[in-house]
């Protein structure tokens, strides 16, 4: 119980950074949202595309997705950041549950990814995304987003716990993010991508995430599906498959990594 | 009672390639205060943050409030207090936000955590600036701060790692009046520092460490007499140099030593005021009127240079503490 408290205590913090420094959440929406307009309004035009109401209905998903990947890099370099400055060393030396800190800031930066996630419809709102699904389809894709946001947490939770310094974080979570969100169906189809790519595109989570939301928006995933493979064809599946990997392997690696990080 | 007993502590870093702790033992009674003085990278901090339960020992053990350290971490944290080398607060926060989140983390309810967060800026002159974040505060501010933030539960045992390093002589003044009030208070004190005048002012006992052990242990005083009873100097015009060099070693019985650039004449004297005032009776009827006069008790610096041969404050510069504590994270 008490367990359960330290935690809502440090996730209460995460959130209070947000009235603190307003400038986070303009900051963490204003990449996104010009990554709208630069598909929707310079590349958008040459891809494509026979889908009714227009190539914005695909990216949309692929935004998103690209979005919540993001939270990766923000977890990491947070944490990395308070290890820095020795903010860790005082959570340690207080008599609270040993993994509150981590699960706290994981649940944090997923209930931020709430409130990105809102602007980002909006935005999408405002350039002409119209979901077709109904309203209950919609909640629950963006359930389906909170959750990889929350499972790609754990592993910036692992990358801030290991790296030494929070710009090198920032880095590492870009290398990593970078490839995942582009070498996938998000903003383009894969069939213009050499075949050894195609296949890589295929399974990577993001693109499995995209098609799954694709599908609870109502489109048919015109991006994806070269050569019916099992991720192309039921991306929902696959995706909570890799969320569950995900969290089992960076889960107790992080907590343990937490508890052992001093030594 | 022992507050805190440290016996034969070791940890070593990259494989043992780096001994931080060489057997290092140490106590502290209860209610009193212990400062530990050494240079950069002697293994104060490493100390500090097994005691407080950061770091497990290679070998040896500890026990503070009378909790061993190494099989009930959590029971040591209920009674303890620690505020580190760097200032562990959230600098996006405010301070208010800052001690009601620790108080709540510390398990006192909301309404408990508030009112003693501000008690604690009341206490530490912080309540104008309790709605600004951490990091529009001076250094001395935030130092205060995180130490308010170790005294949220009243600790039975606190520890201090080197709470004056990086502070300007305001701030440092500062630091110290707070502490001395805590240390009239009655708490059981640990303190670190690398300042010899740190340990002087604030400590009832010091040990002092070098290479991960403790190569001396008393009061102040006790050390300073280790190192050799007080020196008579005396400052004059270059014209009396000599006939001043006569007198001193006449009544010091020993040889003067002069510094030339300073025109100072100094000796070791063992009967203290009494050696002045006959020296200062022959000057005058010599005619010398001294420009300077002084009775110098040895320093710590002159402590730490007879103990170990070097002088404390020449050591490694800050990164490679920092490069320290990372490879201590491996």
């Amino acid at each position: 119980m008490s367990a359960f408290k330290d935690t809502m205590i440090i996730t209460q913090r995460q959130l209070r950074l947000l009235t603190r420094v307003p400038e986070v959440l303009i900051f963490s929406t204003i990449q996104p949202v010009m990554f709208v307009l630069l598909f929707r309004y310079v590349f958008g035009g040459s891809i494509s595309t026979d889908q009714p109401g227009g190539y914005v209905q695909l990216l949309m998903p692929g935004i998103f997705v690209q979005t919540v990947a993001f939270t990766l890099a923000g977890t990491a370099s947070g944490l990395a950041e308070d290890m820095k400055k020795g903010l860790i060393d005082r959570f340690r030396s207080l008599p609270i549950s040993q993994s509150a800190l981590v699960l706290g800031r994981t649940l944090g930066d997923s209930l931020l990814n709430i409130v990105v996630l809102a602007v980002m419809g909006i935005a999408g709102f405002l350039v002409g995304w119209r979901p077709t699904s109904g309203l209950l389809n919609v909640v629950i894709g963006f359930v389906f987003l909170l959750l990889f946001g929350y499972a790609l947490s754990w592993v910036g939770i692992f990358v801030g716990l290991s790296a030494s310094d929070a710009r090198v974080v920032q880095n590492v979570s870009f290398i990593v993010t970078f490839p995942l969100t582009f070498l996938s169906n998000a903003f383009a189809p894969t069939t213009g991508m050499p075949r050894a790519l195609q296949y890589f595109a295929e399974w990577n989570p993001v693109s499995t995430m995209v098609a799954g939301c694709r599908e609870l928006f109502g489109l048919e995933n015109q991006f994806g599906a070269t050569a019916g493979s099992f991720p192309s064809e039921n991306p929902l599946l696959t995706s909570f498959l890799y969320m569950i990997i995900i969290m089992a392997i960076f889960i107790p690696l992080s907590v343990r990594k937490y508890k052992r990080s001093a030594d | 009672m022992k507050s805190v007993i440290a016996e034969d502590l070791v940890k070593t870093y990259r494989n043992g390639a780096v001994r931080a702790l060489d057997h290092l033992s140490l106590d502290v009674e209860e209610g009193t205060v212990l400062s530990v003085l050494g240079p950069n990278g002697a293994g104060k901090t490493t100390c500090v943050r097994i005691l407080a339960t950061l770091l497990k020992p290679d070998s040896g053990h500890a026990m503070v409030g009378g909790i061993d350290v190494i099989k009930h971490p959590e029971k040591v944290r209920e009674v303890i207090g620690l505020s580190g080398q760097y200032a562990a607060v959230d600098e996006i926060l405010t301070g208010w936000d800052n001690l009601v989140m620790f108080g709540q983390l510390y398990h006192l309810d909301k309404k408990a955590s508030i009112a003693r967060a501000e008690e604690l800026l009341e206490r530490f002159s912080l309540t104008d600036s309790a709605k600004r974040p951490i990091k529009t505060y001076s250094g001395g501010m935030r130092r205060r701060l995180d130490l308010a933030a170790s005294l949220i539960v009243k600790p039975k045992v606190l520890f201090l790692d080197e709470p004056t390093t990086g502070l300007d002589p305001r701030g440092r003044q500062e630091m110290w009046s707070v502490i001395e009030e805590l240390v009239k208070g009655g708490v059981t004190l640990l303190l670190t520092t690398q300042y010899l005048e740190e340990a002087d002012q604030l400590a009832d006992e010091i040990a002092v460490i070098d290479h991960g052990k403790v190569i001396a242990r008393g009061t102040s005083d006790a050390l300073k007499k280790q190192v050799g009873g007080e020196r008579l100097e005396i400052v004059v015009e270059s014209q009396n140099i000599a006939k001043t060099m006569e007198v001193v070693a006449a009544i010091s019985g020993n040889k003067a030593i002069l510094d030339e650039g300073l025109r100072m004449i100094s000796a070791p004297v063992s009967t203290g005021a009494t050696a002045l005032i006959e020296t200062l009776r022959s000057l005058d009827t010599a005619g010398i009127h001294p420009l300077d006069v002084g009775l110098k008790r040895p320093s710590l610096d002159d402590v730490f240079l007879s103990l170990t041969g070097h002088a404390a404050e020449e050591k490694i510069e800050e990164p490679e503490v920092t490069g320290r504590r990372k490879k201590a994270k491996k």
